[in-house]
């Protein structure tokens, strides 16, 4: 099987050339025969890639340690669940993984596009063939998952314990799908670039492929954090490490498109600004890719050093200078159809919101490179850690969360003052009075009270768009409220999904704001004694060490120490942290033991424990006791982040409008407008 | 079942050897000490005062451990319990803290022996400064640059309505408040 794997990684690199090739020339020569020929190479690319996928996993299965890849990443008594994970847990498996997604999303983009928008699909196709086949060259020349041991090792070295979280499972593969499916909107722009159909066109193909992005990456993101709260230890969930950093750009680029697009959509406007931020997005995915696998950064994340950065730096210049140089020779077919009616507008509220994120994108970029560049420049080696990330982004990430709410409530084209006064009044007083009640609560971190008062503003100028529209139905339809919200939402899914994220976006900044409050200590006990600790909630909680029990699982050796809770003398549970020898199926210890966390989570507080470890070798154990507020709002906000983005995503709903020279689309509504009564404005919607 | 199994090998145990079940005879030297203690990990220290001093938190988190984890030295010492770096750099502030020296000291000398790196933020002072705020000072170029752009849109908008065509349709023959509410209401339609 592996042998079919190689060949299969050959033909792959042979049938993405010619894909490449055939799209390109097809495409720019109008030669249906070559465009239907890169078609299929992205058909074929993608067979072949499975079977490479498919030959390695038999590897995996079939504990082939005969092939090294198989035998530094398993074991013989690795669980099943972790079997599957392992193609993509090293550097040659990721790299397979990788290349065979993409070819899915090449091939699949292929048989989804529309007629309209087939004029891209030969560029499409070149591009996406010509990435994959970059990726499956890195494997031939460089990391092949193939390579053969000169011997057999009777069993693998195993899995690093940290990757044997089932967090670890999920969290790459939908990183990759993020940061891989932006090849699909970069190969859209390329294609609209060469073809120079540069109208709102291409904006149309993408535009869902972008949300798909953006939603893969938030949904790796987010997973990633949940993996580093319950497997690290340290008791946080983001530490501003480089391969985070990397993964955070790319989101921030897509979250400013997926805003600025609607300015184009609605009012012909930022098309060189839009085709940029899709490039670069791109670019950024690879820039990324390359950060983690280069080594050329310190980062717990980092793959182990290897030549195959080299590769990725030599296509992150390639794909930056040629896409680039193309946008700048298309400048003069994008000038912008429409103009600036007024600078109090939501166009321009947007344009703000832009300048932010990828400000923000910027500041994480410099503080993720200024090391480098610290070396370059002065010899000095230094460190960018958190401290310096919060001070910098803090306060433009606060900025973001205040446009979050801002943008909604301003009119496109000019807003009046009488229309900002009506639309302002009851988000403002909701914010200062958020803010109000947690001065006089007693609250003094800056941060935290700007996070939460501006938190309440936003979430107030959702609950009023919320009203609002709900309202207007149920006066036009002798709607219920609730069946009014409901038809709201699903006629207005990109409009209201959004304002769902906002909320999403609320809730992850105010339980970010939490961790401001976090309490820890660390204590040594012997069993039947009690650390205590005040949480940020105001209670007291009482930690008894009840003992240490040693056994032995599938895999593993474990040494499992108990603890009884209490909150202010009344028990709520117990909580298990352990200490975990791996071992192979001789016996044999593969890595230096591994912390599991005892996590007990809550609404306002999550309480946290690590046994540190044990004293002479006696039941007497050092543990650390953390109580970390608001936490399980993370991982709401999460899913409530997910849950717009996917309401946003869902076909159907209002039918997408956009700006092309003609009037705009309404989206299966008409207006009327109907004498105002009781100083009320009607809102009168034709379905 | 399993639960069972064991709880008849105990009882056997204990009715032959004399001793709980699961605990080898030749290993109990001490009426708590586990089974295999190489399984917990390094063995620890017990805790003391200076471990959970805030001051010395403090300065912990100031200064990166130098075991290649990227941590500070404080949430290092606390979470990877195989690191042998954290616990000494550890009993290094301590032993300066004990020594009278203040903060400031204990990380000057962190820095003459281990160089600006051990810094976790890098000091704000000559080219670091641009670490600090070249981010910032771009987004208010970008900011002033953006507002100048905007403007001389909304001035073209402006001009194109003065310089209407004739025979360009006759506006709405509504009165300004009344455009106001069209332009509401039309900012409340979906998408």
């Amino acid at each position: 099987m592996t042998l079919l794997g190689h060949l299969s990684l050959w033909l792959a690199f042979l049938v993405g050339l010619w894909g490449a090739i055939t799209g390109f020339v097809g495409g720019a020569q109008k030669r249906p025969d070559l465009q239907q020929s890169s078609r299929h190479a992205a058909f074929a690319l993608c067979v072949a890639l499975l079977l490479a996928v498919i030959a390695l996993e038999v590897a995996i299965f079939r504990h082939d340690f005969s092939v090294a890849y198989v035998a530094s990443r398993t074991s013989r008594n690795l669980p099943t669940f972790y079997l599957w994970s392992a193609l993509y847990s090293g550097q040659e498996g990721s790299l397979l993984f990788w290349a065979a997604v993409l070819s899915i999303f090449g091939a699949l983009v292929q048989v989804l596009t529309g007629r309209r928008h087939r004029v891209y699909l030969p560029y499409v196709a070149a591009v996406t063939s010509l990435v994959a086949t970059f990726f499956v060259s890195v494997m031939l020349f460089a990391a092949n998952p193939f390579q053969r041991l000169p011997f057999t090792p009777l069993d693998g070295n195993g899995m690093n314990p940290q990757l044997q979280n089932p967090g670890m499972v999920f969290h790459p593969p939908m990183l990759y799908l993020g940061y891989i499916s932006i090849t699909v909107p970069f190969a859209f722009a390329i294609g609209a670039l060469l073809s120079k159909k540069l109208d709102a066109e291409w904006l149309v193909a993408v535009r869902k492929w972008t949300i798909v992005s953006w939603l893969f990456l938030s949904i790796g993101l987010l997973i990633g954090m949940w993996w580093a709260y319950v497997e690290l230890g340290w008791g946080g969930y983001w530490a501003w490490d480089p391969v985070e950093n990397a993964a955070l750009l790319p989101w921030l680029v897509l979250t400013a498109f997926l805003h600025s697009v609607m300015v184009q959509e609605k009012r012909g406007m930022l098309k060189k600004w839009n085709l940029a931020l899709v490039l670069g997005a791109f670019v950024l995915s690879i820039f990324g890719t390359f950060i983690t696998r280069s080594g050329v950064i310190a980062s717990v994340h980092s793959f182990t050093q290897s030549n195959v950065g080299y590769f990725f730096l030599g296509f992150l210049i390639f794909i930056t200078v040629a896409s680039f140089t193309l946008y700048a020779k298309r400048l003069p077919l994008l000038e912008a159809d429409a103009r600036l009616e007024s600078m109090v507008s939501r166009e321009a509220s947007f344009l703000f919101n832009n300048l932010l994120l990828i400000g923000l994108a910027f500041s994480v970029l410099w503080g993720t490179l200024f090391p480098i560049l610290s070396e370059w420049a002065r010899g000095t080696k230094i460190t960018v850690g958190p401290p310096f990330f919060n001070q910098v982004n803090i306060p433009l990430g606060l900025a973001l969360l205040l446009l979050t709410g801002i943008g909604p409530l301003i009119a496109w084209r000019r807003a009046s003052v009488p229309n900002l006064q009506r639309q302002f009044a009851v988000p403002a007083t909701t914010g200062v009075f958020v803010l109000l009640i947690l001065l006089v609560a007693g609250m003094r971190d800056v941060g935290a009270l700007l996070a939460f008062g501006i938190g309440g503003f936003v979430l107030a100028t959702v609950v009023q768009e919320f009203a609002r529209g709900a309202r207007a139905r149920h006066r036009q339809y002798n709607e219920p409220v609730p069946l009014a919200l409901v038809n709201l939402l699903s006629r207005n899914r990109r409009r209201y999904g959004g304002y769902i994220v906002h909320v999403a976006i609320v809730l992850l900044f105010g339980a970010f704001a939490g961790m401001a409050f976090k309490t820890e200590t660390q204590a040594t006990l012997r069993p039947g004694e009690t650390a205590t600790l005040k949480g940020p909630d105001g209670h007291e909680y009482a930690f008894t060490h009840l003992g240490i029990s040693q056994y032995n699982a599938l895999n593993r050796q474990v040494t499992a120490a108990l603890v009884d809770v209490k909150r202010d003398g009344k028990a709520i549970g117990r909580m298990r942290t352990e200490k975990r020898q791996h071992v192979d199926a001789l016996g044999r210890p593969t890595f230096e033991p591994s912390t599991e966390v005892g996590i007990k989570s809550g609404l306002r507080v999550d309480l946290y424990v690590v046994l540190a470890g044990l004293v002479n070798g006696t039941e007497q154990a050092v543990f650390r006791f953390t109580i970390n507020p608001l936490v399980w709002w993370v991982w709401f906000g999460g899913f409530v982040l997910v849950l717009g983005g996917l309401i946003v995503l869902w076909p159907g709903g209002a039918p997408l409008a956009v700006k092309s020279g003609g009037p705009r689309a309404q989206g299966g509504y008409g207006v009327k407008l109907e004498p105002e009564t009781a100083g009320r404005s009607e809102v009168g919607l034709r379905p | 079942m399993s639960d069972r199994r064991e709880f008849i090998a105990a009882v056997g145990a204990f009715f032959l050897t004399g001793r709980p079940a699961g605990r080898p005879s030749g290993r109990l030297q001490e009426p708590d000490r586990v089974y295999d203690p190489s399984r917990a990990g390094r063995p620890r220290e017990v805790t003391t005062a200076a471990d959970n001093d805030a001051a010395i938190q403090g300065i912990e988190k100031q200064l990166k451990c130098s075991c290649g984890c990227g941590l500070d030295i404080y949430t290092c010492r606390t979470t990877d319990f195989t690191c042998t770096y954290s616990p000494a750099l550890h009993k290094e502030v301590v032993r300066l803290a004990e020594q009278g020296k203040t903060s400031q000291q204990i990380i000057d000398e962190f820095v003459a022996q281990y160089g600006e790196a051990v810094l976790m933020a890098p000091p704000r002072r000559g080219f670091n400064l641009a670490g600090y705020f070249v981010p910032s000072i771009l987004i208010i170029i970008a900011a002033i640059f953006l507002v100048r752009v905007l403007q001389r849109w909304t001035r073209q908008a402006e001009l194109a309505r003065a310089n209407v065509a004739p025979d360009a349709p006759p506006p709405a023959d509504a009165s300004p408040a009344e455009l106001e509410r069209l332009r509401d209401e039309l900012d409340r339609l979906p998408g």
